[in-house]
């Protein structure tokens, strides 16, 4: 079963942390993407800029209209996803809760069920 | 995808050669790693040279001459002496079919449900990992690191034959790999190659009942596989399909199973389901399903085999002999399981029998947020067409 985990990011909480906090942070993704590689679970993970730098796009009446994102203003944004393969709802709960964000009041990590996937599988 | 004569003869010799070579040498991994290297000999000399003409020996001799080479290089290494003991391949190669021992093997309790059944296609189908990762739609990187590592876990929790998985553990390993290929609609091959590797244990076992009903259950809704799904992937329910395009060959060889081992004194789950989906089949038209008899069976397996799944079928019979109203209080019943209450079948299910009963608006509810529960395409697809069928507003 292909899961997303996503993992909703909230600026101030990460700016309000140490740097040793951050370093555990970065330990604990590098610790369960080692784990995941092993186990065979890992489709890809992917952190995702700031969306300071993102763009919406739109077509109106055939015109691409580009203005400054994101598209939705909140606090918390999407900062990452690992998508997963793994054998059940429970283990990809289990996957998620060794991601270190989890552990971190103010963010949150999401999984959701895939229902349609398509890529470079023959890479 | 299209196969040369050489490549199922390859196909079918892999997990022969495979049993001989580890129940000869032990090994799992080594043997595996052997055999896949004396197949590809075979699909570079075979098209040039000519079949042999015992082409299990040809292969066992090779894979048995590529691992001794392998195991006198690693003793060299580690010890500079050579393997001599082993260096005498028998002339005859014993004519005994080792695909169940080595399913058995596949499906150790070690490891996972997915790695037993990616290692099973690996080992006794012959798929290539390329062709497995495509099947479940994960990288190739990703399928190998799974395949290697169950391979890992069998040999570190001893690798020879006498490992004991039990039947039951192979039967499901294989009925996973024919419901794979049976939802998915684009994985057609992979129930194929199920049914493939259920004939070879049949013709071990074929007197168990169980590995029969498994065979006759495959066949039995193989039999439906045109008719399924519309050219563009929509889903037709089983009373909506066009029986006579099922295929009848398949059908015949079902019921002759399923008639043979009703016969017999055991009655487990695959035999029952087998001789449900045989009831269906046996009807030419929706309306002449005998009901009350696939009601029947399904009371006999919720008693075997306890599972609310068992029980939300047996909802749908009974609404069909007694009325949805009798359906709809056996669903009732399903509520208090965790499991069951928020799944898109109980939805669904509900869904279909409120709309039998003239609740269209309830139905309409429900349809909808069995849309939103499940997670397949086609499912969505066709539950949401059910919904707009019941909307309040929609023309009758």
């Amino acid at each position: 079963m292909k899961f997303v985990i996503g993992m909703h990011i909230n600026p101030a909480v990460l700016d309000a942390l140490t740097d040793e906090e951050k370093a555990a942070i970065g330990d604990g993704h590098g610790a369960l993407l080692a784990e995941l590689k092993e186990s065979g679970e890992l489709m890809l993970t992917q952190a995702l800029a700031d969306p300071s730098q993102s763009a919406v796009v739109s077509v109106r009446d055939g015109r691409t209209v580009v203005t400054d994102g994101p598209f939705a203003e909140a606090k918390e944004y999407l900062g990452g996803f690992y998508v997963v393969d793994c054998e059940s709802r429970e283990r990809a709960l289990e996957i998620a809760a060794k991601i270190p964000d989890a552990a971190l009041a103010g963010l949150a990590v999401e999984v959701r069920p895939v229902m349609f996937y398509d890529g470079a599988l023959e890479a | 995808m299209t196969r040369s004569p050489i490549e199922d003869l390859l196909r079918e010799h892999t997990p022969q050669v495979l049993g001989t070579v580890v129940r000869r040498y032990g090994c799992f991994e080594d043997c595996e790693d052997a055999v896949q290297e004396a197949v590809l000999a075979a699909a570079v000399q075979w098209p040039s040279d000519g079949v042999p003409s015992n082409p299990r020996g040809w292969l066992t001799t090779v894979a048995a001459r590529r691992l001794i080479d392998q195991l006198r290089s690693d003793r060299a290494r580690r010890y500079r002496e050579t393997a001599d003991s082993l260096a005498t391949v028998p002339a005859d190669v014993p004519d005994t079919d080792d695909t169940l021992t080595l399913l058995v093997l596949c499906c150790h309790p070690a490891l996972t449900p997915g790695s037993q059944i990616a290692l099973t296609l690996r080992a006794v189908g012959g798929l290539t990992t390329a062709e497995i990762a495509r099947a479940f739609l994960v990288p190739e990187a990703t399928m190998a690191v799974r395949i290697s590592r169950a391979k890992r876990l069998i040999r570190e929790a001893g690798s020879t034959f006498g490992t004991p998985a039990p039947l039951s553990a192979v039967l499901h390993v294989l009925y996973l790999i024919f419901n794979e290929g049976y939802t998915a609609v684009h994985r057609a091959d992979l129930a194929t190659e199920a049914i493939r590797l259920t004939r070879a244990v049949h013709a071990q076992l074929p007197a168990d009942s169980e590995v029969t009903g498994l065979l006759a259950l495959m066949l039995l809704t193989h039999c439906r596989h045109a008719t399924r799904t519309t050219p563009a992937g929509d889903l037709v329910p089983l009373d909506e399909q066009d029986r006579t395009a099922w295929d009848r060959s398949l059908i015949a060889e079902g019921m002759d199973l399923v008639k043979t081992a009703l016969g017999g004194p055991a009655l487990g789950p695959y035999l029952l389901q087998a001789a449900i989906a045989a009831t269906h089949a046996d009807a030419d038209t929706a309306d002449e399903t005998d009901w009350r008899q696939v009601h029947a069976l399904y009371l006999i397996l919720d008693r075997v085999a306890p599972n609310p799944m068992v029980t939300l079928n047996r909802a749908i019979a009974l609404a069909e002999v007694e009325g949805p109203g009798a359906g709809l209080t056996l669903l009732a019943t399903l509520d208090a399981d965790d499991r069951m209450a928020r799944h898109h079948r109980l939805l669904s299910v509900r869904a279909h029998l409120l709309e039998k009963a003239g609740d269209p608006a309830a139905a309409h509810d429900l349809y909808r947020r069995a849309a939103k529960a499940t997670t397949s395409l086609a499912e969505q697809r066709y539950l949401e067409g059910r919904a707009a069928r019941c909307r309040p507003s929609a023309p009758t």
